[in-house]
């Protein structure tokens, strides 16, 4: 034990006084730490607020497909469903797309009946008339709005209108509420002129989560010209679609980090005649192969760990605090999903295990054979030169 | 085939584990083919140096089986919701056959990695090194070994096929909904517990005999009890140690232990049940060593150790095992 | 006194089996009792240094014996000569071979770093050595500040710290002055009242002719070794 501590801080002392080398190879590590681990964390992140999003979500959603596309449903259909055994509350929600040429966002528009208590963390109250509206803190933000302010939108006949914000959401997940606006429901039907009698689709909930496919197929059965999509369909759709993004995207950076082990190579490989000094100099007075290859893992270790952390603490403030800008250009398909939002962090020890695996491994690898080399150097060279 | 991080880097850490591997084993041949201890020549010089390069491979190597181990169950669990009705990482191994065998073969090679450390350890302090012969043999079986590995984790992994939802179609329920059954049936509890205790007992007998003496057949019957204890083990926590750790009567899922929601306990679960069963084998396995006085040496020195390492690791497996039984409110017997 | 060390038909050849090959040492019989003083006299280039280092378990012979307390260490796989070093011997070396960057106190721990002694024992040892040297006030000065004789007794200090029967000394006053010559003639003499055995490669009528101290003499010539009549 005493002889593995007396390496390691010989180690780190011989680290810190190669300052000058040993910066290049951590100011790359820790960068190509950081890019790995912005991809992970963000990944992760979305990932996370999908899960939350999902939370709130009905156990299954019917929609109405008319000639293969998306059409109003039947509230009729309400009544079918709900007789199921297993199903509990069928809810028929009417909600739409409103798109602000001027402001270029887009945002979703729902009606609502009476005080709706899936929808989290209100500040103020729900519309309780034609003339009031509760917003999202995305949409407050965008049109410097807030309680007691008014809101103009223009209706599906071109007409503007008037309305009071009577509350905000103040939602942990920004992503559920973000781009939201809520209305009464007669007063949405009259705004996007939708039917009476049909809504944009059915919120099914189901007693016992293990029947929501067997129910799902039962509806399907019972009407033929619906899409019940269950909430875990979606889940796993989110979840393929986020592990297959980061997936490219790592693939993306696998060049990096081949170029990171060109560096970590050559910098192993080309050691300093002082330093092949000093190694002959210790092999001299006593220390083994086995003593240096100790004294080559502790200082690889202890590079690894700190541009690991470096890297992971650059890219967890890349991610959460600068809207991982610097992934922007990749992150294309994304930003059609989401809107503008902050990520809430969520890190677990899962990812920065693979961080370290996929980072730390080839590292060692390429500096095993170097190492070696290194650790071999004859004893009696220090006599003769 | 499923694109996620954890399975880019088991595949990365398994293909750069067997590319280096493989470099050992050349080195491991050359080292075949030339070593000669009576001979002083520079050669042997070099090739006596190329056993360091070959050890530091290998003891890397078994780094990474132990933490790719670690991480193939928990990618397995990160991706068990792309299955549906894979409710852990049991129904996720379930999704195609290979599933099962990726974990059997890290297993194994878990034990043939630590057997090679352990012996080139013991073989490094004697000077003569007579286990060069058969350690870089061992190598030779060992290499092929991880790359079953890494090609077992391939084909398992790119045969994956989650479900989507398709933007024309959401019905998918009625494609493979049953096709994953997410639990293991395990054997029935009561009988394999009294197995379970009555086993761990003979282990802990026989332990305590090789202490006390010397002969060389209670190291042989240590042996067998290790290799008998871990099998039953393993049926047991499936069987009724999972139920105990969860409390719940139908949740067998042998690596749910592993998350926080249990408080981790799987880690000192698992490693005590490995390092133990890794230590009461041990013994046994270098009895036949003792022929040469060199090594005979070298392994009484360490014996001791070997056989009060395992001693303490059962002991605290058998202790995270009871524990439950004998002071949780949970009853699983009348179940 | 028992015989420490003794060779016989030691050869060593460099770069055998090609073009350049060169036997530095051939045949050599060297033998010193335990608590003697050897020198070994000779031209540049006649062998001595590669003698030392076999001697010293730094390299291995290509064929002949070194029986080194009774046990043979020609054919040693490296780890034992390692091990063999760490405790038995101390080097000086012509150059002093100090690390620049590293203070006197480190650089004289560094041969016990690879040892299981504590911490505190370590320290206690260095005190006690610097003390002796009287380079006590100076230790977490950097090599490179010290003066040559402060080097010089660094490097002293760091063949003693563990303690060695065996000191080998390569040319070790090459690089000094005068003064300094003398000064490490006076701590060679206080070793050799200690027990300790030396055995000294040099070409240095300073050092070679010191008759109260050297019990041994050896010439080396072209890697043949003649032991010298005493002086
Ligand atoms: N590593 C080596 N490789 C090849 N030749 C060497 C090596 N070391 C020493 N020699 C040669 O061996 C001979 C003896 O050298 P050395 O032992 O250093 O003599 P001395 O110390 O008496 O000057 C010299 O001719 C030298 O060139
Ligand atoms: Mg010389």
């Amino acid at each position: 034990m005493a002889r593995r501590l007396n390496i390691l801080e010989h180690a780190l002392s011989s680290l810190l006084r190669r300052k000058q080398k040993n910066l290049a190879i951590i100011v790359v590590y820790t960068l190509t730490v950081a890019t790995i681990a912005s991809v992970l964390f963000l990944t992760q992140s979305l990932r996370s607020e999908a899960v939350n999003v999902l939370a709130a979500a009905p156990d299954i959603v019917v929609q109405r497909l008319a000639a293969g596309r998306h059409d109003l449903i039947p509230i009729a259909d309400a009544e079918q469903i709900r007789r199921m055994p297993g199903v509990g509350k069928v809810e028929p929600r009417v909600w739409g797309y409103y798109y602000d040429s001027l402001k270029k966002v887009n945002f979703t528009l729902m009606g609502v009946k009476d005080s709706p208590t899936n929808l989290p963390l209100l500040q103020g109250t729900f519309p309780a008339n034609n003339e009031q509206c509760t917003l999202g803190k995305g949409i407050a933000e965008a049109y410097g709005v807030t309680i007691g302010d008014s809101l103009v939108l223009v209706d599906s006949s071109n007409s503007s209108k008037l309305y009071q914000v009577s509350g905000l959401f103040i939602a942990d997940s920004e992503l559920l509420t973000n781009d939201l606006i809520l209305l009464q429901e007669a007063e949405l039907r009259r705004f996007f002129k939708l039917p009476d009698g049909r809504a944009t689709d059915l919120a099914v909930e189901v007693y016992n989560q293990r029947e929501v496919a067997t129910l799902a197929k039962k509806i399907k059965l019972a009407l033929p010209d619906s899409r019940p999509i269950g909430k875990t369909e979606i889940l796993h759709t989110y979840d393929t679609v986020f592990n297959w993004r980061s997936g490219i995207m790592l693939t993306l950076f696998a060049s990096a980090l081949i170029a990171f082990c060109i560096l970590a190579w050559d910098k192993a490989t080309g050691i300093s005649a002082d330093e092949k000094r000093e190694i002959g100099i210790l092999k001299a007075i006593g220390w083994d192969t086995n003593d240096v290859l100790l004294l080559k893992f502790w200082e690889g270790l202890a590079i690894s760990l700190t541009a690991f952390l470096l890297g992971a603490i650059i890219a967890y403030l890349h991610v959460f605090f600068y809207g991982a800008g610097l992934l922007a250009p990749v992150l294309q398909g994304w930003s059609v999903l989401f809107p503008q939002f902050n990520l809430t962090p969520a890190i677990d020890l899962y990812q920065l295990f693979v961080l370290a695996l996929l980072t730390i491994v080839p590292y060692i690898a390429c500096t095993i054979v170097p190492a070696w080399k290194t650790a071999v150097t004859d004893p009696d060279s220090v006599m003769r030169s | 085939m499923i694109l996620n991080p954890g399975i880019l880097a088991l595949l990365l850490g398994s293909s750069i584990a067997f590319l280096m591997l493989l470099y050992a084993a050349g080195l491991g041949l050359k080292i075949l083919s030339a070593w000669d201890p009576q001979s002083s020549s520079e050669q042997q010089l070099l090739l006596e140096r190329k056993t360091w390069l070959v050890s530091t491979i290998v003891n890397y190597a078994f780094g990474f089986v132990v933490l790719s181990g670690l991480l193939f169950i928990y990618t397995v669990e990160d991706i068990h919701r792309l299955f549906i009705g894979a409710m852990c990482a049991t129904g996720a191994l379930n999704a195609n056959e290979i599933g099962w065998l990726v974990l059997l073969v890290k297993i194994i090679l878990f034990f043939a990695a630590a057997l090679w450390v352990s012996l080139n350890r013991l073989d490094q302090c004697t000077e003569d090194t007579p286990l060069v012969r058969p350690k870089y043999i061992g190598l030779l079986l060992l290499t092929p070994l991880v790359g079953l590995d890494l090609l077992l984790q391939y084909s398992y992994f790119s045969g994956l096929q989650p479900e989507i939802i398709t933007s024309c179609c959401g019905s998918l329920f009625s494609l493979g909904n049953d096709s994953v059954a997410s639990d293991i049936a395990g054997l029935p509890p009561a009988p394999t517990m009294i197995a379970f205790f009555i086993c761990g007992g003979l282990f802990l007998i026989t332990l305590v005999l090789s202490l006390g003496s010397r002969q060389a057949i209670f190291r042989y019957l240590l042996f067998f009890a290790s290799v008998l204890f871990f099998f039953i083990s393993l049926l047991s926590i499936i069987s009724f140690i999972s139920l105990y750790i969860y409390q719940m009567p139908t949740h067998h899922c042998p690596f749910d232990m592993l998350q926080q929601n249990y408080g981790y306990i799987g880690y000192p679960l698992y490693i005590a049940l490995f390092g133990g069963c890794f230590f009461g084998l041990l013994p046994g396995l270098c009895q036949p060593l003792k022929k040469n006085p060199s090594l005979k040496r070298e392994i009484e020195k360490r014996e001791r150790h070997w056989l009060l390492l395992a001693f303490f690791a059962i002991v605290v497996f058998l202790a995270i095992v009871a524990w439950p039984i004998l002071f949780s409110p949970f009853i699983l017997l009348s179940y | 006194m028992p015989t420490l060390i003794e060779t016989k038909d030691l050869c060593k050849i460099y770069n055998r089996h090609k073009p350049d090959e060169l036997q530095a040492l051939s045949d050599v019989a060297f033998s010193i009792d335990q608590g003697q003083v050897a020198v070994l006299k000779g031209p540049s280039g006649s062998g001595k240094t590669s003698l030392l280092s076999l001697i010293g378990c730094m390299a291995r012979p290509t064929s002949g014996s070194i029986r080194l307390a009774d046990k043979d260490v020609a054919k040693l796989p490296e780890r034992f000569l390692a091990e063999l070093r760490r405790d038995l011997f101390g080097f000086i070396f012509q150059q002093f071979n100090l690390m620049r960057e590293l203070s006197l106190f480190d650089n004289i721990l560094l041969p016990l770093y690879p040892t299981e002694i504590s911490g505190k024992e370590m320290k206690s040892r260095a005190d006690e050595i610097l003390r002796q040297l009287e380079l006590g006030d100076r230790k977490q000065q950097k090599v490179k500040q010290l003066s040559g004789g402060e080097q010089q007794r660094v490097a002293i200090a760091r063949a003693l710290i563990n303690q060695p029967e065996i000191i080998i000394a390569d040319e070790p006053t090459a690089h000094l002055d005068r003064a300094l010559t003398e000064e490490l003639l006076t701590i060679l003499a206080r070793l050799k009242q200690n027990g300790k055995t030396i055995i000294i490669a040099t070409h240095d009528p300073a050092i070679y002719q010191q008759q109260e101290l050297i019990d041994r003499s050896y010439l080396m010539h072209d890697g043949n070794l003649l032991e010298v009549e005493r002086l």
